[in-house]
Parts: structure tokens; C-alpha cells; sequence
């Protein structure tokens, strides 16, 4: 138990209410992390290598990264020019893009199989044309890049449309005035300024990402060492009765989760600095 | 004097009169920087693919059932029951949110102990977390035979498999949004207002009610809406521990991924357009309260 | 460096694809929930005994799921070459629905199409405690049944299907005194999973319900893995025959050009050595002495078919599984 040491300005409760935020946290958050290691080796150090390295999960290992490889860099690209434009002119209809930017955001994973199912399905709008040519979307990889796209679009230009809008645009007209191209000016003025909010969106978005579950979960074809990604593999090792496959394939999303968060804490301590 | 006027006179014209922004002044100034093309280029084109056009086709889908069906899909018993069981089960995750949240907030910002930087990552990890990940965890956590469960069981409390479960999944996964909004208030709060009040003599509780809880409830409320909305569309962790159960544990996404299966498209697009209806009002609500939040911000 | 990686990785993209890549030396078999471990023996021996008839490496991928589910997908264009499911219906669906396999697909192969076969059995807990004995027993107040969503798993259809024929036997025909009997049987179910292998996992894993029913081989195979100490099996008084029909899909094979290795993978499954596998999985088959090397594991039961009792499959989806159907009365308004 963590004796509390050096409280900042603390009324007599306050022992109390940090040794129930570090109970409730260890109980709530920390265990289930816990829980996934524990489970993972359960049957040995062995056995957990076995299943890590055996080629179905290894497919899905580096189908997850390639998806990640494939949206991060083109939701970087949406999410600065989204930023750069809401926050760099004002427009008809700026405050409606704002919200389509957030809609996926907000809306549930399933909503987004679904609709890319009404799209790019045998059964869907596009459907008889693609079928016509040939052209296959639906239970193959562009299906899991598309959802994955649509599921963290928003995720870099939430983090810069913030930071740009408060840091205003003086710095770059100043930039333009004394004669600097577009490009310079983005990349020598614009760019330093918002790197750690830019590199904060992109490791969020490449969580999710890797993450994925519902969207990607419906417009897969469930095809083993196909169009698995580790979240849908971590589902079927469980249904093959494979518990320590199934945690050892979840062990690896920890332990990207685990980089997530050591992540953030460089950044943090980048800005602060 | 007078150009002052003349320019506060175009600046309120040209707001509302999108299309004659280009000649005012104050559209020249904006334009000084390139890119507007570019950009404006890059994100309809972009958002049109891949958000606008997937959602024009579903509800194209939608509106192809006619009204009166439409009603009938989206408001069939079993429909409605999903309806309750999520509203319910994400009320619950955001008060328990709303407590856990606050306290981890306060915790964070104004108390000092062995492990705060690692208790303020541990905070995000439910975004880092793959949220099947989290949904196997809890319920294995929380299943008869788990470290959990094999306690509160005897206690005839049913978390996995019960509404409690879904609950529990919601809160696991909208943790942050709390703690997130609510700490850069804390942490902005300058500490002269509670010492005067303390000195003033009131008590520590008194402080927090007058002083304190005013200045955080915009963000707050904004917080616990997010973390609302958030809840709404989980589906990932809850599919894992919800248990399947018509009218009892079936969330509206389950439900939707059920009629799926069902090859039941029309049920399906009526239950998803409600989702997306949903997720609409929400954004209009958390973006009403952040920006009156933004606006309380202001003022202190 | 990453722009480059970028179009190589899409390429990498294109070239794993099943659609785009995948010549004539591979396959996709989409298959029921319950089927994992069948098929991964299955697809070990065919792939050996191919490779040393025609030298050729074939490669056969596999996708596990409720057959409702995976007919679906094959309907949005999910490139299965062969289907091996569990029901006729999810098979007839893609004639009627697409047409993507031949109207006389039953007639292409012996009995029905269908290699093996199975029926709807229980697995109760060990010393069965709650004394379980026939289907009767699983509409009393006191029994928490699980079995998976009838919508979606064919497993769970003959469920349904096998109840239905046990109330008409009990209660000389009368309709509504076996509506309210397969009612009060649904009503004991705490959980309805999507497929067959969900439904397990909740009995076995996750210890809800006295008992599960489904396929016989599922409830053998699981005592076996679960260690035979745990669990019972139990064969009710009377059974449905649960058919497991096979079809090459003809749209997908013709497009693709695998047809000829389609058809050999369908007709390992009726070889002795696929019959051996299958029965060693705990499946019934019917080659003479395959079946007489495994008759020590298959109790005798008397099967009816749905022929006999709902007059075929068609019959019984118009009346029982359409939309607003007898089902979807027992099961949704509950």
C-alpha cells in the first residue's frame, strides 16, 4: 500500500480519497492488463512463443501492421489538410465539415460495417456494378483499410484543429509576407508548431487501427490467415477452445497498448519542455 | 474612428452572406495564405469517399423501406428493448464515470504520491486498448470461475451475462473522457478563490460545493456526454460479456450484427439509421456544451 | 523510406487478397461454427494425399462460422470454391438467392450431398444433476438449456426442429400444445450466440446452463476435450437426422478455374480415409466399415427426417423459418 507523501494541498480527506483512486484504479484498470499477461502464459514461456509465432497469428500480426502502414500516413494527410483548412479560412458550411469530420467519431463501429456493406456488398450499391467488373471490396483487404479508414479519420485533425485554431495564423502570413512559398512555410513554421499534437493524433489513430474490432469484424470474410486482423484472431482462438492462443494473440495488442501509453509520456514530456 | 466602423459594418455583413465573403476585407486577409484549394480539395474529396458516400448509401437503403416500414423495424419490440437496455446500461457506465472520473481527476492535480505519473497513463489506457481485448479480459475477469466473479457470485451479484457486465464494458472503455476534460480545469484553477473561501472559513466540503464545482461543471457535463456517446456506439467490449439474451442484455449494435447474420437488411439499416440519429444528437449536445464550456473559460 | 514502403505494401495488399491472387492451387472451404477441428484433419490429408497423386501443393483456407452467416457472406461475395454446411436451407439460399450454385447441386453427390451426418444431442454436467433424460425434460422450470441463435446457426435450427418433433409425438399433433412446449423451452435459455462453437464455450467455459444441445459430434468431441470427467453425453429418446450437406460453388469455381480441385476435395470426403476422419471426429458416416470400426461410439437413436415429419425443407422454411414464422413467434416474442 503507497503511503502518500508530499500532498500539494491536501484537507484531511486526502489520504482517503488517493488511496480509493488507486484501489478503484488497480481493481478497474490495472488488473484486466494483468489478467492478459497472467492468462497468456499460463501454460509457459514455451507454449506462449508456440502460439505467438504459430503462421495463422503471424498473418494476422502483420496484416494488423500492414492496415496500420496503410491508414495512419493517409489519415496524417486528411487530418492536416482538414486542420489547415478550418482553421485557416473561413467559409460557407466550415461548421458542418467540423461535424462530418466527427461523425465517425461518434457513430458505433457496427454502423460503420454496415454501411460499407450497403456500399461495396454483392447486395449493395455499388454491388452490380463492381461484380460487373470483376472487382471484389467486400471480405477482402480493401474492406478492412476502408473501414479502418472510415473509423479514425478524425483522429489526427481533432488533436490539430484545437492547437491550430488557438495559435492562430499570424505566424504563417508573417511567413507568406516575407516571401516564403506554401510548402516552406508549412513545413518550416506551421509544422514545428504542431509536431507533438500531430505524432499524439497519429499514435491515437494507429491504436485504433490495430484495435479495430466491430467494423473490421463485419465486412470480413472470417478467413483464416487471410482477413484476420489480431482482433478478429483473438476472437477466433477463443472459439477454438484455444484460451492461451487467444490471450497470447491479446498479449501483443497489450503490449502495444503498454507502447501507446510510454508513448504519450514522451510526448507529454516533450511539449512540457 | 471611422473606418473602425465601416470595417465592425462589413465584418457583420459578410458573416451571414457566405457568398460575398470574397470581396470583404476581412476574406483578404485570410486569403493571404496559399492552399485553400488544396486543402478544401483534399477534404471534401476525402470525406466524400469515405465518409459521405457509405453513409448515402445506407440511408438510401433506409429510406427505400418507406416510412410506415421503417417505423414498424425501428420501433418492433425487441428494437425497443435495445434501445432501453443501451440508454440504461450507458447511464449507469456514465455515473459510475462521473464519480471514478472526478476522483481520478482531483487525485491527479492536487495530491502528490509515490506513482501519479503512472496512475495519469494508466488513465488512457482503455483508448490504447484494443476494446475486444478488454471485453476478453473483463469477462474473464468477472465470469463464475474469475478472479472477480468466483467473489461477487457468492454474493449474488452477476456481473458477465447480466446488465451489469455491459455497464462495466461502457465504463471500462469511456474512462478517459472524464478525467480528460475535467484535469486542465483543475489544473488551470488558480488556488486564490478556496484559500480565500477557506480562510473565510468555510469547510472543505463547503469549498468544493461554492468554489470548485461551479468552475468544472462545464467540462464536466461536457466529459460525461462524451463518455455517454462513447458508451453508446461500444460494441466491441460488450459483444464479449453482454451474453446475447433478447430483451435483457442485447445492445442496439449486438442487435444490428444480429439482423446481419439474419440476412435481414432492412432491420438492420432501420436499427443502424437510428444509431447514426443518435450519434448525430449527441455531437449537436457535446458540441453545444463545449462550447458553452469554452465560453464559461472565458469569462474566468 | 515510408513513401516508398507505401505502394509496395499495397502491392503486397493486391497479391494476398483471395479474390485477386489465388490460381487454381488454392481454395476456400466456408464452413460451420463447429467444424474447426474436422476440417483442419481434413484439409492436412487431402492436401497430402493430392500432392502425391498429382504432385501439385494445394492450399485449402478455411472459414468457420454460423452457416446462416457464411451463406450471407457468400451472397455479398465472399469467394467460397465449396461450401461444407450443416442444413439444406443456407445451401439452397445461394441458388435462390444468387445463383451461384447449380439447382441440382443435392443430386451431384451420394446421399443428399451430404458426406456424414449427425443429430441434435445433449451434454449435461457430470453425474447429471439435474437428471436430464429426453427433450421432455428441458421445457422443466428448473433447467437453464443452452443452445445457439436459430436464426443464425443451422445447429440450432434442428434444435428447434427435433423439440418440435418430439412435442408432435407427446402431444398427438395438437399445434398449440407444442407451440407452448418448444416456448417453454426457449424460455429457458439464459444466452443465444450466433454459432454453434459460442454456444459450447458458454456451457463448457463459462459454466451457464444445466445442459447444451447440439450436434452429437460437438457434444463427443467435447467430452473428449474437456476431459470426460466433466461432462455427459446424453442421446434423447428420438432425434432429428441432421444432414451435412457439401457443394462446389459453381459460380465462384468457373470464375476462378478451380473447379477440378473443388470437386477432388468434395470427393475426398466420401473416401474411407475422409470418412475415417470424419468419424474419428465423431461424426456419423456412411461407408460400411468405417461406421462398423467406430459403431462402439454411436449409440442407436431413433432419427426421423424432415421429410417424414415436415414434409422437406422447403415446407418446413415457408412455414417455420420464413419471416413472422412459427420460429420467429417462439423465439423473438418470448
Amino acid at each position: 500500500m503507497p503511503t502518500v507523501t508530499n500532498a500539494r494541498r491536501q484537507g484531511p480527506s486526502g489520504a482517503w480519497l488517493v488511496g480509493l483512486a488507486l484501489v478503484l484504479s488497480a481493481l478497474f484498470l490495472l488488473a484486466p492488463l494483468v489478467l492478459i499477461f497472467v492468462q497468456a502464459f499460463a501454460a509457459g514461456l514455451d507454449a506462449y512463443v508456440h502460439h505467438v509465432t504459430e503462421p495463422a497469428t503471424r498473418h494476422a500480426i502483420g496484416l494488423t501492421v500492414l492496415t496500420a502502414l496503410v491508414v495512419v500516413p493517409i489519415n496524417v494527410v486528411f487530418g492536416v489538410a482538414a486542420a489547415w483548412l478550418v482553421t485557416r479560412y473561413r467559409f460557407f458550411g466550415r461548421r458542418l465539415l467540423v461535424t462530418l469530420i466527427e461523425i465517425p467519431f461518434s457513430v458505433s463501429p457496427i454502423v460503420a460495417g454496415v454501411i460499407y456493406l450497403f456500399l461495396y456488398g454483392a447486395q449493395g450499391l455499388l454491388g452490380p456494378f463492381l461484380q460487373a467488373h470483376d472487382i471484389q471490396v467486400m471480405f477482402t483487404l480493401w474492406a478492412i483499410f476502408l473501414v479502418s479508414l472510415f473509423v479514425t479519420a478524425p483522429f489526427v485533425a481533432r488533436e490539430l484543429i484545437p492547437l491550430m485554431q488557438a495559435q492562430g495564423s499570424e505566424d504563417e502570413e508573417a511567413a507568406i509576407t516575407l516571401g516564403a512559398s506554401g510548402l516552406q512555410t508549412f513545413l518550416l513554421v506551421t509544422l514545428p508548431n504542431v509536431r507533438w499534437a500531430l505524432l499524439y493524433g497519429a499514435i491515437l489513430c494507429n491504436a485504433r487501427v490495430m484495435g479495430e474490432f466491430g467494423a473490421v469484424s463485419v465486412v470480413s470474410g472470417n478467413i483464416r490467415g487471410q482477413t484476420n486482423t489480431l482482433p478478429l484472431q483473438v476472437e477466433l482462438l477463443f472459439n477454438d477452445l484455444n484460451t492461451v492462443g487467444a490471450f497470447a494473440a491479446a498479449s501483443t495488442l497489450a503490449v502495444l497498448a503498454l507502447v501507446t501509453l510510454a508513448a504519450k509520456l514522451v510526448l507529454e514530456a516533450r511539449t512540457r519542455s | 474612428m471611422s473606418t473602425r466602423l465601416l470595417d465592425a459594418g462589413r465584418a457583420r455583413t459578410a458573416r451571414p452572406l457566405g457568398l460575398s465573403w470574397s470581396r470583404s476585407p476581412a476574406w483578404r486577409r485570410q486569403r493571404v495564405l496559399p492552399g485553400f484549394g488544396l486543402t478544401l480539395g483534399i477534404t471534401l474529396f476525402y470525406l466524400g469517399l469515405i465518409v459521405a458516400l457509405p453513409l448515402a448509401a445506407m440511408l438510401l437503403k433506409t429510406a427505400s423501406l418507406g416510412w410506415d416500414e421503417f417505423w414498424r423495424l425501428a420501433t418492433s419490440p425487441r428494437a425497443l428493448a435495445t434501445y432501453r437496455i443501451t440508454l440504461t446500461t450507458a447511464a449507469m457506465a456514465t455515473a459510475f464515470n462521473a464519480v471514478f472520473g472526478l476522483l481520478l481527476a482531483w487525485v491527479l492535480v492536487r495530491h502528490e504520491f509515490p506513482g501519479r505519473r503512472l496512475l495519469d497513463a494508466l488513465v488512457d489506457l482503455p483508448f490504447a486498448l484494443p476494446t475486444a481485448v478488454a471485453g476478453l479480459a473483463l469477462v474473464t475477469l468477472f465470469d463464475r470461475s474469475g478472479w472477480f466473479g468466483s467473489v461477487l457470485a457468492p454474493l449474488g451479484i452477476q456481473v458477465a451475462y447480466a446488465p451489469l457486465g455491459i455497464a462495466l464494458a461502457m465504463a471500462f472503455t469511456s474512462v478517459p473522457f472524464v478525467v480528460r476534460t475535467v484535469q486542465p480545469v483543475l489544473e488551470d484553477m488558480q488556488g486564490e478563490l478556496e484559500e480565500a473561501a477557506t480562510t473565510l472559513g468555510a469547510s472543505p466540503w463547503q469549498t468544493f460545493r461554492l468554489v470548485v464545482w461551479p468552475m468544472i461543471l462545464p467540462a464536466f457535463t461536457a466529459g460525461c456526454a462524451l463518455a455517454f456517446a462513447r458508451s453508446l456506439g461500444e460494441f466491441g467490449a460488450i459483444v464479449f460479456i453482454a451474453g446475447n439474451l433478447p430483451f435483457r442484455t442485447e445492445v442496439t449494435s449486438l442487435l444490428v450484427y444480429i439482423r446481419l447474420d439474419e440476412f435481414d437488411y432492412p432491420a438492420a439499416a432501420a436499427l443502424a439509421t437510428v444509431l447514426l440519429a443518435m450519434a448525430f444528437v449527441l455531437l449537436f449536445l457535446t458540441n453545444l456544451l463545449q462550447s458553452w464550456q469554452l465560453r464559461h473559460a472565458d469569462r474566468h | 523510406m515510408r513513401f516508398k514502403l507505401v505502394p509496395a505494401l499495397v502491392g503486397l495488399a493486391l497479391a494476398t487478397s483471395p479474390a485477386a491472387a489465388q490460381g487454381a492451387d488454392t481454395i476456400l472451404n466456408v464452413s460451420y461454427d463447429i467444424a474447426r477441428e474436422l476440417f483442419a484433419e481434413v484439409n492436412a490429408a487431402f492436401v497430402a494425399k493430392y500432392q502425391a497423386e498429382t504432385g501439385r501443393a494445394v492450399t485449402i483456407d478455411q472459414s468457420h462460422a454460423g452457416t446462416s452467416r457464411q451463406a450471407r457472406a457468400i451472397l455479398e461475395g465472399l469467394p467460397a470454391d465449396v461450401v461444407t454446411f450443416n442444413q439444406f436451407t443456407d445451401v439452397q439460399l445461394l441458388h435462390d438467392r444468387g445463383n451461384l450454385v447449380a439447382a441440382d447441386w443435392q443430386a451431384r453427390l451420394p446421399n443428399n450431398a451430404s458426406p456424414f451426418y449427425s443429430l441434435p444431442a445433449f451434454l449435461v454436467r457430470a453425474g447429471n444433476p439435474k437428471d436430464i433424460q429426453d427433450w421432455s425434460d428441458l421445457a422443466r422450470e428448473d433447467v437453464a438449456v443452452v443452445f445457439p441463435n436459430p436464426k443464425t446457426s443451422g445447429n440450432a435450427r434442428y434444435t428447434y426442429l427435433a423439440a418440435w418433433v418430439y412435442g408432435l409425438e407427446a402431444f398427438d399433433g395438437n399445434e398449440a400444445q407444442v407451440r407452448d412446449f418448444v416456448g417453454r423451452i426457449f424460455q429457458n435459455v439464459p444466452v443465444f450466440d450466433t454459432g454453434g462453437r459460442a454456444a459450447t464455450l458458454t456451457f463448457a467455459e463459462r459454466e451457464i446452463g444445466d445442459v447444451l444441445v447440439t450436434f452429437e459430434a460437438e457434444v463427443l468431441s467435447i467430452r473428449e476435450e474437456f476431459g470426460e470427467a466433466g461432462f455427459e453425453a446424453v442421446v434423447p429418446s428420438v432425434s432429428l437426422l441432421a444432414e451435412f450437406p457439401v457443394a462446389v460453388v459453381d459460380a465462384v469455381v468457373d470464375r476462378r478455374g478451380s473447379r477440378e480441385l473443388a470437386e477432388a476435395y468434395l470427393d475426398f470426403l466420401y473416401t474411407p480415409e475422409g470418412q475415417a476422419i470424419a468419424a474419428g471426429r465423431n461424426h456419423r458416416v456412411h461407408d460400411p466399415e468405417v461406421r462398423a470400426e467406430f459403431a462402439h461410439r454411436f449409440p442407436e437413436v431413433r432419427l426421423v427426417t424432415v421429410e417424414e415429419v415436415f414434409g422437406g425443407w422447403e415446407a418446413v422454411s415457408a412455414e417455420h423459418f420464413a419471416s413472422d414464422g412459427i420460429l420467429d413467434q417462439v423465439f423473438v416474442n418470448q
